[in-house]
Protein backbone atom coordinates (compact mmCIF):
# COMPACT_ATOMS: atom_id res chain seq x y z
CA UNK A 1 0.00 0.00 0.00
CA UNK A 2 0.91 3.73 -0.14
CA UNK A 3 3.51 5.34 2.59
CA UNK A 4 2.21 8.06 1.80
CA UNK A 5 -0.31 10.19 -0.31
CA UNK A 6 0.40 9.55 -4.14
CA UNK A 7 3.74 7.53 -3.63
CA UNK A 8 2.66 5.86 -6.69
CA UNK A 9 2.76 9.10 -8.60
CA UNK A 10 6.51 9.69 -6.78
CA UNK A 11 7.34 6.73 -7.60
CA UNK A 12 7.46 7.31 -11.05
CA UNK A 13 8.43 10.78 -11.47
CA UNK A 14 11.66 9.65 -9.53
CA UNK A 15 12.09 7.06 -11.87
CA UNK A 16 12.00 9.16 -14.80
CA UNK A 17 14.84 11.51 -12.85
CA UNK A 18 17.28 9.00 -12.30
CA UNK A 19 16.81 7.79 -16.06
CA UNK A 20 17.88 11.27 -17.08
CA UNK A 21 20.47 11.43 -14.53
CA UNK A 22 21.92 7.77 -15.88
CA UNK A 23 21.40 8.49 -19.41
CA UNK A 24 21.83 12.50 -20.10
CA UNK A 25 24.85 11.80 -22.49
CA UNK A 26 22.25 9.92 -24.46
CA UNK A 27 19.54 11.47 -26.69
CA UNK A 28 16.37 11.14 -24.70
CA UNK A 29 13.30 11.47 -25.81
CA UNK A 30 11.06 13.67 -22.87
CA UNK A 31 7.97 11.83 -24.84
CA UNK A 32 9.67 8.59 -24.44
CA UNK A 33 10.78 9.23 -20.76
CA UNK A 34 6.77 10.50 -20.31
CA UNK A 35 6.06 7.14 -21.37
CA UNK A 36 8.49 5.26 -19.17
CA UNK A 37 6.32 7.24 -16.27
CA UNK A 38 2.95 6.07 -17.83
CA UNK A 39 1.76 10.07 -18.03
CA UNK A 40 0.81 12.44 -21.37
CA UNK A 41 3.34 14.16 -21.84
CA UNK A 42 1.75 17.58 -20.78
CA UNK A 43 0.87 15.70 -17.66
CA UNK A 44 4.61 14.43 -16.48
CA UNK A 45 6.11 17.76 -17.33
CA UNK A 46 3.28 19.71 -15.18
CA UNK A 47 4.04 17.43 -12.33
CA UNK A 48 8.12 17.03 -12.80
CA UNK A 49 8.17 20.54 -12.74
CA UNK A 50 6.21 20.89 -9.45
CA UNK A 51 8.43 18.56 -7.85
CA UNK A 52 11.82 19.97 -9.33
CA UNK A 53 11.58 23.11 -10.35
CA UNK A 54 12.52 22.42 -13.55
CA UNK A 55 10.96 20.74 -16.69
CA UNK A 56 12.53 17.04 -17.71
CA UNK A 57 14.28 19.42 -20.50
CA UNK A 58 16.10 21.76 -18.53
CA UNK A 59 16.76 19.09 -15.81
CA UNK A 60 18.39 16.88 -18.84
CA UNK A 61 20.30 20.40 -19.55
CA UNK A 62 21.29 20.84 -16.29
CA UNK A 63 22.89 17.14 -15.71
CA UNK A 64 24.74 17.84 -19.41
CA UNK A 65 26.10 20.98 -17.87
CA UNK A 66 27.21 19.38 -14.31
CA UNK A 67 29.09 16.46 -15.66
CA UNK A 68 31.04 19.03 -18.10
CA UNK A 69 31.85 20.73 -15.30
CA UNK A 70 33.04 17.92 -13.39
CA UNK A 71 35.03 17.09 -17.03
CA UNK A 72 36.47 19.95 -17.56
CA UNK A 73 37.68 20.10 -13.90
CA UNK A 74 39.48 17.10 -14.55
CA UNK A 75 41.36 18.56 -17.20
CA UNK A 76 38.84 18.00 -20.17
CA UNK A 77 39.09 20.02 -23.17
CA UNK A 78 35.77 21.51 -24.36
CA UNK A 79 35.10 19.70 -27.71
CA UNK A 80 36.03 16.36 -25.63
CA UNK A 81 33.72 17.67 -22.33
CA UNK A 82 30.84 18.59 -24.98
CA UNK A 83 30.93 14.98 -27.03
CA UNK A 84 30.89 13.29 -23.63
CA UNK A 85 27.94 15.01 -22.08
CA UNK A 86 25.64 14.48 -25.55
CA UNK A 87 26.14 17.82 -27.06
CA UNK A 88 26.96 17.29 -31.40
CA UNK A 89 28.12 20.71 -31.66
CA UNK A 90 30.75 22.47 -29.79
CA UNK A 91 28.96 25.94 -30.44
CA UNK A 92 25.99 25.16 -29.12
CA UNK A 93 27.21 22.95 -26.08
CA UNK A 94 29.06 26.53 -25.29
CA UNK A 95 26.33 28.46 -25.49
CA UNK A 96 24.28 26.17 -22.92
CA UNK A 97 26.88 25.81 -20.83
CA UNK A 98 27.67 29.78 -20.56
CA UNK A 99 23.88 30.21 -20.46
CA UNK A 100 23.87 28.15 -16.60
CA UNK A 101 27.22 28.81 -15.82
CA UNK A 102 28.03 32.19 -17.15
CA UNK A 103 31.23 31.45 -18.13
CA UNK A 104 32.76 29.52 -21.24
CA UNK A 105 33.62 26.00 -21.14
CA UNK A 106 37.51 27.00 -21.81
CA UNK A 107 37.37 29.69 -18.77
CA UNK A 108 35.84 27.44 -16.39
CA UNK A 109 38.36 25.09 -17.16
CA UNK A 110 40.94 27.18 -16.60
CA UNK A 111 39.82 28.49 -13.14
CA UNK A 112 39.24 25.14 -11.75
CA UNK A 113 42.81 23.87 -12.97
CA UNK A 114 44.01 26.72 -11.36
CA UNK A 115 42.15 26.75 -7.91
CA UNK A 116 43.21 22.92 -7.54
CA UNK A 117 46.89 23.88 -8.28
CA UNK A 118 46.43 26.03 -5.75
CA UNK A 119 45.19 23.51 -3.63
CA UNK A 120 48.24 21.32 -3.70
CA UNK A 121 50.88 24.71 -2.89
CA UNK A 122 48.68 26.39 -0.73
CA UNK A 123 46.10 24.45 0.53
CA UNK A 124 46.05 26.31 3.84
CA UNK A 125 44.13 28.96 1.34
CA UNK A 126 41.12 26.51 1.79
CA UNK A 127 40.99 25.42 5.26
CA UNK A 128 39.32 28.43 7.76
CA UNK A 129 41.80 29.12 11.02
CA UNK A 130 39.62 27.67 13.52
CA UNK A 131 39.83 24.30 11.54
CA UNK A 132 43.47 24.41 10.74
CA UNK A 133 44.78 25.47 13.65
CA UNK A 134 43.08 22.97 15.71
CA UNK A 135 44.82 19.71 13.54
CA UNK A 136 48.07 21.65 13.93
CA UNK A 137 48.23 23.11 10.24
CA UNK A 138 50.09 26.19 9.88
CA UNK A 139 51.49 28.23 7.18
CA UNK A 140 54.97 27.50 6.09
CA UNK B 1 26.85 43.66 12.05
CA UNK B 2 26.57 40.77 9.85
CA UNK B 3 27.34 37.39 10.21
CA UNK B 4 26.51 34.04 8.17
CA UNK B 5 27.71 30.39 8.37
CA UNK B 6 30.11 29.51 5.62
CA UNK B 7 31.59 26.30 6.98
CA UNK B 8 30.08 23.48 9.28
CA UNK B 9 31.19 20.07 9.86
CA UNK B 10 30.14 16.90 9.79
CA UNK B 11 32.33 13.95 11.99
CA UNK B 12 32.67 10.98 9.76
CA UNK B 13 34.44 7.82 9.83
CA UNK B 14 35.58 7.05 6.42
CA UNK B 15 36.02 10.45 4.13
CA UNK B 16 36.19 8.67 0.67
CA UNK B 17 32.83 6.61 1.75
CA UNK B 18 30.78 10.02 3.35
CA UNK B 19 32.41 11.50 -0.04
CA UNK B 20 30.43 8.95 -2.14
CA UNK B 21 27.13 8.89 0.29
CA UNK B 22 26.79 13.05 0.00
CA UNK B 23 27.61 13.25 -3.86
CA UNK B 24 25.73 10.27 -5.20
CA UNK B 25 23.01 9.67 -2.60
CA UNK B 26 21.73 13.18 -1.09
CA UNK B 27 23.17 15.34 -4.57
CA UNK B 28 25.67 17.15 -3.02
CA UNK B 29 28.56 18.34 -4.90
CA UNK B 30 32.43 18.07 -4.09
CA UNK B 31 33.54 21.93 -3.24
CA UNK B 32 37.28 21.28 -1.64
CA UNK B 33 39.37 18.58 -1.39
CA UNK B 34 43.30 19.59 -0.24
CA UNK B 35 45.74 17.43 2.11
CA UNK B 36 48.77 17.81 4.35
CA UNK B 37 50.01 14.78 5.27
CA UNK B 38 47.63 12.85 6.68
CA UNK B 39 44.82 15.61 6.87
CA UNK B 40 42.67 15.87 4.55
CA UNK B 41 40.20 18.75 4.22
CA UNK B 42 37.30 17.49 2.49
CA UNK B 43 33.83 19.75 1.96
CA UNK B 44 31.15 19.49 -0.19
CA UNK B 45 27.87 21.78 -0.98
CA UNK B 46 24.46 21.61 -1.61
CA UNK B 47 23.78 23.02 -5.18
CA UNK B 48 21.01 25.21 -3.67
CA UNK B 49 23.22 26.32 -1.20
CA UNK B 50 26.35 26.82 -2.60
CA UNK B 51 27.67 29.35 -0.02
CA UNK B 52 27.71 26.74 2.55
CA UNK B 53 30.77 24.38 2.98
CA UNK B 54 30.42 21.27 4.90
CA UNK B 55 33.06 19.60 6.21
CA UNK B 56 33.50 16.04 6.05
CA UNK B 57 35.37 15.80 9.10
CA UNK B 58 37.55 12.21 9.80
CA UNK B 59 37.19 11.02 12.98
CA UNK B 60 41.09 10.11 14.31
CA UNK B 61 43.78 11.18 16.45
CA UNK B 62 45.21 14.30 15.32
CA UNK B 63 46.81 17.32 16.68
CA UNK B 64 42.50 18.27 17.70
CA UNK B 65 42.10 14.76 19.71
CA UNK B 66 43.68 12.16 21.55
CA UNK B 67 43.25 8.58 20.70
CA UNK B 68 40.72 8.28 23.57
CA UNK B 69 38.33 11.01 22.48
CA UNK B 70 38.82 9.84 18.97
CA UNK B 71 37.83 6.04 19.58
CA UNK B 72 34.97 7.96 21.75
CA UNK B 73 33.65 9.62 19.37
CA UNK B 74 33.76 7.38 16.58
CA UNK B 75 32.06 5.00 18.61
CA UNK B 76 29.49 7.63 19.12
CA UNK B 77 29.25 8.65 15.66
CA UNK B 78 28.73 5.42 14.86
CA UNK B 79 26.03 4.42 17.32
CA UNK B 80 23.93 6.95 15.69
CA UNK B 81 24.18 9.55 18.45
CA UNK B 82 24.47 12.72 16.76
CA UNK B 83 21.90 14.70 14.68
CA UNK B 84 24.11 17.39 13.06
CA UNK B 85 21.37 19.12 11.38
CA UNK B 86 17.98 19.35 9.51
CA UNK B 87 17.97 19.65 5.28
CA UNK B 88 15.40 20.67 3.68
CA UNK B 89 13.69 19.92 -0.02
CA UNK B 90 11.52 21.29 -2.41
CA UNK B 91 9.94 18.09 -2.20
CA UNK B 92 10.64 15.86 0.71
CA UNK B 93 8.24 12.76 -1.08
CA UNK B 94 10.46 13.28 -3.96
CA UNK B 95 13.87 13.18 -2.19
CA UNK B 96 12.83 10.04 0.08
CA UNK B 97 11.89 8.22 -3.13
CA UNK B 98 15.40 8.84 -4.19
CA UNK B 99 17.19 8.75 -1.23
CA UNK B 100 15.80 5.59 -0.74
CA UNK B 101 15.81 3.73 -3.97
CA UNK B 102 19.48 4.31 -3.63
CA UNK B 103 19.79 2.84 -0.09
CA UNK B 104 20.07 5.22 2.48
CA UNK B 105 18.61 4.42 5.72
CA UNK B 106 15.68 6.17 6.58
CA UNK B 107 13.52 5.70 9.82
CA UNK B 108 10.25 6.19 8.63
CA UNK B 109 8.82 7.51 4.99
CA UNK B 110 7.91 11.24 5.37
CA UNK B 111 5.13 12.36 7.59
CA UNK B 112 3.31 15.15 7.62
CA UNK B 113 3.71 17.59 10.31
CA UNK B 114 1.56 20.83 11.43
CA UNK B 115 4.74 22.66 9.85
CA UNK B 116 5.26 20.90 6.82
CA UNK B 117 6.32 17.07 5.78
CA UNK B 118 9.50 15.53 7.37
CA UNK B 119 11.60 12.30 7.67
CA UNK B 120 14.96 11.17 9.42
CA UNK B 121 17.69 9.77 7.36
CA UNK B 122 20.99 8.33 8.51
CA UNK B 123 24.47 8.75 6.82
CA UNK B 124 26.96 6.08 5.89
CA UNK B 125 28.82 6.54 9.10
CA UNK B 126 25.60 6.93 11.29
CA UNK B 127 24.98 10.53 11.68
CA UNK B 128 21.03 11.43 11.60
CA UNK B 129 19.69 14.16 9.58
CA UNK B 130 15.83 15.34 9.47
CA UNK B 131 15.01 16.19 6.04
CA UNK B 132 11.91 18.44 5.99
CA UNK B 133 9.95 20.73 3.40
CA UNK B 134 8.08 24.06 5.01
CA UNK B 135 4.58 24.72 3.54
CA UNK B 136 6.28 27.30 1.75
CA UNK B 137 9.35 25.27 -0.22
CA UNK B 138 7.24 25.07 -3.54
Amino acid sequence: MDAYPKAYLYARIVKAKLFIDMHFAEPIDVEAISGEACYSKFHFIREFRTIYGRTPREHLSHCRTERAKELLAEGAQALDACLAVGFNSLSSFSRSFKQATGSTPASFRKAALQRQAQGRTQPLAFVPDCFSGAHGWKAE
Amino acid sequence: MSIRLTHTCIYVLDQESALDFYVNKVGFKLHTDVKKGDFRWLTVTSPEQPELEISLMAVKESHAMDKATADTLAMLVRNGTFGFGSFQSRDVFAAYEEMHAKGVEFKAPPKKEFYGVSCNFKDDSGNWFSLSELHQAK
